[in-house]
């Protein structure tokens, strides 16, 4: 280790709770095993007539997405309006950063309307740390942070979701074969999912993509690389599919769609080598004939849309515990 | 003006002297070491009990940020900052605005710079009109103005053959050519050194063969050309290696490495820490003991500051889009005496690559305390611990990985020609 740069870990606080959530990486697995327990009963109460606890009533919640999205802005708008909360939508991509406003003032101008709390999106890796150090720097620390994914670093909320859905379908994660398929380089999903089935115990996780889209020293993370997702994919009882964003076919990544699909997109012939019960996740939006063939993704193994429900009730354990703390 | 400086441990890297010695100086001069010279009197003592006297530092990248970027630096802050590190010459970068590319400029520049207390300023100036490596610069004008070399602070002549007729023109007059090696295209959106670092944070990353293929096409092109190059920032061992074989095959090359590439690596980014984004990147901590290793055996001959005051609204942003550099003109000194403990250097070899041996690659008559030389002098207690504070700092830029830190090795004073530039005894 370098005799420089030993930070304390950011997201937590002097007792070890959880401050805010920037990054599944370096939370011990007792915090992410509780978040996933504090979701089981938060999931029953979309089944109630009055889908609603006043565990957030009075507090401002702001949805800070700096970058688009839709799913996930409106499953955390849902989260905290289940909790009672205020919510305020903002998309910044289309106002104040246009006008040269940066992150630091456009949350010090939030923080002024007494926020209790941050959902951030940031197109930047490290902008929600980048927000949660200046608040601690101005004595601000009442206000949490939530990072709902920064550039290609991490979408902590996605991995444990995705943990609470293989929970869900799975019994022990210690007796698991999990592969991760697709951009990974590029992906925030995959590092928050990586670090979190690590620290859950998952014996094996693989990833498998061709080689311009793994990041160098990914191995160094825990994993085991596969560039053929055929021999990838054998026995896992977990397939994880990641979204392959267009704008890879330039910058010479990939050839093509098509060339991609072929070896790695997820066919029922391809599926058909993981276990006979293995699960399909996808983060979403899928590109269906891209990495996913329509057969798998609407067939038995999917467990997409329900990896949708379960990330509501997840997020409202997350913002229940840190408004807790 | 007369001055003694008594009771001293000198140290000349230049003549390999280490021995307790008083130094006597006159208009602006050396004129006696030991022994007083014959009816010398002194206007002026400066006890060194306890202290080095050496040669001033000779710094060969510190960005003054004049002209053009005053709101991040003043000549005079930086001025200030260079004495209280005790550094009386350096060499700035042509990446000013405008860009040190015409003989005016370079003039202003100097002449702006000539003030007693401030160190001598050596410009470096553009090898192509505003570095864009498209058409060269009046090299032969700008050396009358005083440029003592030409180059590309750290951007890329992206095309080959603009690259290879520098070099040639260059050479025509035997002007030093400084380049950074670093691919155009392999840096290109990189912001981190390719590795776990930056796979773990979700950095684009920059591969130590951005490196070493510019490393390549600079070395073969000085081999044709025999342009005198010296090669800036080096930051991987596979580059060192590259540097040492160029070397035995009879390439005159010489390279500097940067204090921060000497002490930080790849871990030392933290939680993004955007005051580690420095160019080129930090890398594995197997480069830094290869820089460390290749600084103390002569492989790479200098060490410098590259010192590049940021505002702080240029850092508080997310890594990928903070300023890149750090401050460095004070810590230049404690830096290179931590480096020379943990490696157990002599003082004399580890001085070397910040006085005697950088003057050399710049050219000048500096870093050296030998009779009639110019008075530029540093006198430092290497005991005492430099903090490393906004409030200590300088320099306009607070912006450094140190910040926090305590090093040994406080100045106490610095003779730039003769005068008292920086006086410790005050603060």
């Amino acid at each position: 280790m370098s005799a420089f740069g030993k930070q304390p870990n950011p997201q937590l606080n002097s007792h070890g709770e959880l401050q805010h959530l920037l990054t599944i990486e370096g939370l011990p697995r007792e915090m992410l095993l509780r978040i996933l327990d504090t979701a089981a009963p938060f999931s029953e109460v979309a089944e109630r007539e009055v889908k609603k606890v006043p565990l957030l009533r009075g507090k401002s919640v702001f949805n800070l997405f700096f970058e688009n999205s839709t799913r996930t802005r409106t499953t955390f708008e849902i989260a905290a309006k289940r909790l009672s909360a205020d919510v305020i939508n903002l998309n910044i991509s289309t106002s104040s950063a246009n006008k040269g406003e940066t992150l630091l003032d456009t949350a010090d101008n939030l923080a002024a309307m007494q926020a209790d709390m941050f959902v951030v999106r940031h197109a930047s890796s490290g902008a929600p740390h980048l927000l949660a150090q200046h608040l601690a720097a101005t004595g601000r620390d009442h206000i949490h942070v939530v990072n709902a994914g920064d550039g290609r670093h991490a979408h902590p909320t996605q991995g444990l979701l995705d943990m609470y859905t293989i929970r869900h379908y799975k019994a022990d994660f210690s007796q698991l074969t999990v592969a991760i398929v697709g951009d990974v380089l590029h992906s925030r999903v995959a590092r928050s999912q990586i670090h979190a089935l690590t620290t859950l115990g998952v014996p094996e996780v693989r990833v498998i993509a061709p080689k311009t889209l793994l990041p160098t020293g990914i191995e160094r993370l825990g994993v085991r690389v596969f560039n053929d997702m055929r021999e990838g994919l054998r026995g896992v009882d977990v397939v994880m599919m990641l979204r392959l964003q267009n704008e890879r076919m330039q910058g010479a990544l990939l050839p093509s769609t098509q060339e991609y699909f072929k070896s790695y997109g997820l066919t029922p012939e391809k599926l058909s080598l993981a276990k006979p019960d293995a699960i399909v996740m996808h983060p979403g939006p899928m590109n269906r004939g891209v990495e996913i063939d329509s057969a798998v993704a609407d067939g038995g193994q999917a467990v997409i849309l329900p990896q949708v429900t379960f990330g509501i009730a997840v997020r409202m354990a997350v913002m229940a515990m840190l408004a807790g703390n | 003006m007369k001055i003694h400086i008594r009771n001293g441990r000198l140290i000349d890297p230049a003549s390999k002297t280490d021995k307790a010695l008083d130094l006597f100086i006159a208009a602006g001069r050396i004129v006696g070491v030991g022994n007083t010279p014959a009816g010398f009197e002194a206007n002026s003592v400066l006890d060194a009990t306890g202290c080095i006297v050496c040669p001033g530092l000779v710094d060969l990248a510190a960005r003054l940020r004049e002209p053009g970027f005053e709101y991040r630096a003043t000549l005079e802050s930086e001025m200030a900052a260079a004495a209280a590190g005790g550094v009386t010459s350096l060499a700035c970068p042509p990446d000013t605005d405008p860009v040190l590319d015409e003989p005016g400029l370079v003039e202003m520049l100097t002449h702006r710079a000539r003030l007693p207390e401030f160190a001598h300023v050596h410009p470096v100036g553009a090898l192509t009109t505003q570095l864009e490596g498209k058409a060269l610069t009046e090299m032969a004008e700008l050396s009358e103005a005083g440029c003592v070399a030409f180059g590309q602070a750290n951007r890329a002549i992206v095309d080959t053959q603009v690259l290879l007729r520098a070099m040639m023109y260059a050479a025509t007059f035997d002007f030093p050519v400084w380049l950074q090696a670093q691919d155009p295209f392999l840096a290109r959106k990189g912001v981190a050194h390719d590795g776990e670092v930056a796979a773990r944070l979700g950095l684009a990353g920059i591969p130590v063969a951005a490196e070493t293929i510019a490393l390549a096409t600079i070395l073969h092109l000085a081999r044709e050309t025999g342009a005198r190059v010296h090669v800036t920032r080096i930051s991987s061992a596979a580059g060192v290696e590259m540097i040492v074989a160029a070397r035995a095959a009879g390439i005159a090359v010489t390279c500097d490495v940067a204090i921060h590439h000497l002490h930080l690596c790849e871990m030392d980014l933290g939680f993004f820490d955007a005051h580690a984004r420095l160019d080129p990147p930090l890398r594995s901590q197997r480069d830094r003991d290869a820089l460390r290793a290749g600084l103390a055996s002569g492989a790479i001959n200098a060490l410098c500051s590259d010192h590049t005051p940021v505002d702080d609204d240029g850092k508080q942003m997310p890594f990928d889009e903070a300023e890149v550099g750090a401050t460095g003109l004070e810590l230049l000194l404690p830096l290179t005496l931590k480096w020379a403990r943990e490696m157990k250097l002599p003082l004399v070899t580890a001085l070397a690559r910040v006085t005697s041996d950088p003057a050399r690659i710049l050219g000048v008559k500096a870093g050296s305390l030998g009779l009639g030389a110019a008075a530029d002098i540093c006198v430092f207690d290497p005991v005492a611990e430099f903090k490393v504070s906004r409030e200590n700092l300088r320099s306009q830029g607070k912006n450094t990985p140190f910040l926090g830190y305590e090093f040994p090795g406080r100045v106490r004073y610095t003779l730039i020609d003769g005068h008292l530039a920086f006086d410790g005894t005050l603060s």
